[in-house]
């Protein structure tokens, strides 16, 4: 038996369950929405989700009702919801077993949002790798139509809600919310600048709410079993709710764990994934995907809630937890996410498209033996004028592994670059080249 | 590629696929919203977006043929030159590396002789490198055209690549995703 109450997996973990519309109802699936369609008043719905305090699962932990909130009272058109289903955050793999598992609780999720907000549209943008998910969410929201629960005259009423699958097309920046726009759009994902904000000119150019599959996948439970009830789990009164933590790296038993929120790193780490794969022992973590600043074994008690881990110098971003043992080359590692980030640039704006080259640069000949002390202040250098500097957070986030690898372990840089001297090999020009 | 091929292919997107076109559209209040899904259809026709196809899907979408190819040019599934039966695509980023994607890249070069960017000469597999695929947890990981192959071992990577010559199949790709597997549930 689980040591915590499960919501988002507990369907999933019954044995024989297949994620059908015949499973998820007898699991007491869409009684949610049977309860508040026609007879709950959306701004009411909204109300709950605020009371809740369910914040944002996909990475800045914006509280969501609040969200929902700032769609303009009384506009007269269209509107769109816009499900994040890109999960491209290095680290992160939840949004894919909720997808592949439980259909029907994101679909039944997505209709509830739809009411509170007045969509009658949305859309899941799916990576375009996740195939197969894609297919099974459609055939999840065929069985949906069939039974009444998407499309119009939803359960009898006047309400409409259609759902529809939008692959992507492998581009890490489709994730971020106006990136993710402009791709549905049929353009390159490219950020748009902030204000305006989706709420008001989204999808089209039409009040949009941009919300994470888990974010929706709980909408269900908060309605069903009240917010009060939600808002007790966890570490509340900032992070309530669990949350779907993904563990990889060097542990034993590397997976998709729900906990409350508010559970420490080391629970996480040693109850759930088993704790380290062999003797070595735990030398760094990354507490919320590649974007997040990575930790050290002293920060294992640090609580997994958004304030806690922000508080111990890094996020709690997607909820990716990497864990890496003793022996881990700790500037190699910062050197594959600066890679992952170099080739996810989207090339808007020039300190990061030009930074992440010259920073992949200067990494690779620090790596290879050949850099020299100058380059240490080179890296800060570039960082401090990337970071802060761009459309969208992409920046902030490409800077952080190599400013908290240097911050935790700068001896090892140094390691590698008095090697570089003590090879004396010829000095190279500090100056870096792109090619 | 092979003239049949040609002639085959050179049947217009919209007469051969004429519902499903329709059906794509009738998602989208704006046309252009159509454009991604309509660039796989031609993928999945050709085996990759050729300039011929991007020229008919500007005019169906009402856009120049340049703002097709500014989108698909962005997106990295979209193969603007055509690959191999079989597309290898092996993860590489920090979470498969810390699981060794690095010796998943070394078996392909020894045992079918390409690096990242190659094709075979039997123009069966083509190799790719790629940044995360969201399978972190299964590590080392490869996708081979719409499917996922995790927890590579050599043993299971000699196995994929022979079913996949022998029979275009390989019962070794995830199914729906769960890990760790729920409990009565073994995956292979």
């Amino acid at each position: 038996m689980p040591k915590h109450e499960l919501i988002l997996l507990k369907n999933m973990m019954q044995p024989g369950y297949t994620g059908s519309l015949q499973d998820y109802e007898r699991a007491g699936g869409y009684q949610a929405l049977r309860k508040v369609m026609g007879k709950v008043p959306p701004a009411e719905v909204t109300a709950m989700v605020m009371k809740s305090g369910l914040r944002g699962r996909g990475g800045a932990g914006f509280p969501t009702g609040v969200k929902w909130g700032f769609l303009p009272k009384g506009y007269q058109g269209p509107r769109y919801l816009c499900c994040n289903a890109d999960e491209s955050e290095p680290g992160t793999f939840k949004d894919r077993q909720l997808i592949e598992r439980d259909p029907h609780q994101i679909l039944e999720g997505i209709v509830l949002a739809c009411y509170a907000i007045g969509a009658e549209t949305a859309y899941i943008y799916i990576r375009g790798e996740f195939v197969l998910g894609a297919r099974i969410l459609e055939q999840a929201i065929a069985e949906a139509r069939t039974a009444g629960y998407i499309g119009t005259h939803i359960l009898g009423t006047e309400i409409t809600a259609n759902v529809w699958v939008h692959r992507g097309a492998g581009a890490y920046i489709c994730g971020e919310e106006t990136a993710l726009l402009e791709s549905l759009e049929g353009k390159r994902g490219l950020p748009r600048i902030k204000p305006p904000f989706p709420a008001t000119h989204g999808l089209y150019n039409k009040p949009t709410v941009v919300n994470n599959i888990e974010t929706l996948a709980n909408l269900p439970h908060i309605i069903g079993r009240g917010p009060e009830w939600f808002a007790s789990i966890g570490s509340p009164p900032k992070s309530t709710g669990t949350r779907v933590f993904c563990v990889s790296g060097h542990v034993k038993r590397p997976g998709n764990y729900e906990v409350p929120m508010g559970v420490t790193f080391r629970e996480l780490i040693y109850e759930q994934a088993g704790g380290m794969r062999s003797d070595k022992p735990l030398k760094a973590f990354i507490p919320g995907g590649a974007s997040a600043p990575f930790l050290t074994p002293t920060h294992l008690d640090v609580k997994l809630d958004f304030e806690s881990v922000a508080a111990a110098g890094s996020m709690l971003g997607s909820g990716g937890v990497t864990v890496m043992e003793e022996g881990t080359d700790m500037v190699w590692a910062a050197l594959r996410l600066m890679e992952f980030f170099y080739h996810e640039s989207c090339g808007k704006c020039s300190p990061c498209r030009e930074g992440s080259s010259w920073l992949v640069q200067t990494m690779r000949r620090i790596v290879a033996k050949r850099g020299q002390m100058e380059d240490l202040e080179t890296l800060v250098h570039l960082c401090k004028n990337i970071e802060g500097r761009t459309v969208c957070a992409f920046g902030d986030a490409e800077v952080a592994p190599i400013m908290s690898t240097l911050k935790h372990w700068r001896p090892e840089y140094v390691a590698l670059i008095q090697a570089a001297e003590a090879a004396n090999l010829i000095k190279l020009e500090p100056a870096v080249v792109r090619h | 590629m092979t003239d049949d091929r040609k002639i085959t292919t050179g049947m217009k997107l919209a007469e051969k696929y004429r519902d499903e076109i329709a059906d794509i559209l009738g998602r989208y209040p704006v046309k252009r919203s159509a454009l991604i899904p309509l660039l796989y259809l031609a993928q999945r026709d050709e085996g990759f977006v050729s300039e011929a196809a991007m020229k008919e899907i500007a005019g169906l979408l009402r856009l120049t043929p340049p703002q097709v190819y500014e989108t698909a040019t962005f997106y990295t599934m979209l193969n603007l030159k055509p690959v191999g039966k079989f597309h290898l695509q092996v993860c590489k980023s920090l979470m498969c590396a810390l699981a060794g994607s690095d010796t998943v890249v070394g078996w392909v070069k020894t045992k079918l002789g390409i690096g990242p960017g190659e094709t075979t000469t039997d123009r069966l597999f083509t190799l790719s490198v790629v940044e995360c695929l969201a399978a972190c947890g299964t590590s080392p990981m490869m996708q081979v055209n719409e499917d996922y192959y995790e927890r590579l071992t050599e043993e299971r990577f000699d196995r994929i690549l022979a079913d996949l010559k022998r029979d275009g199949i390989c019962q070794l790709k995830t199914g729906p995703f769960m890990w760790p597997e729920p409990v009565g549930e073994k995956r292979q």
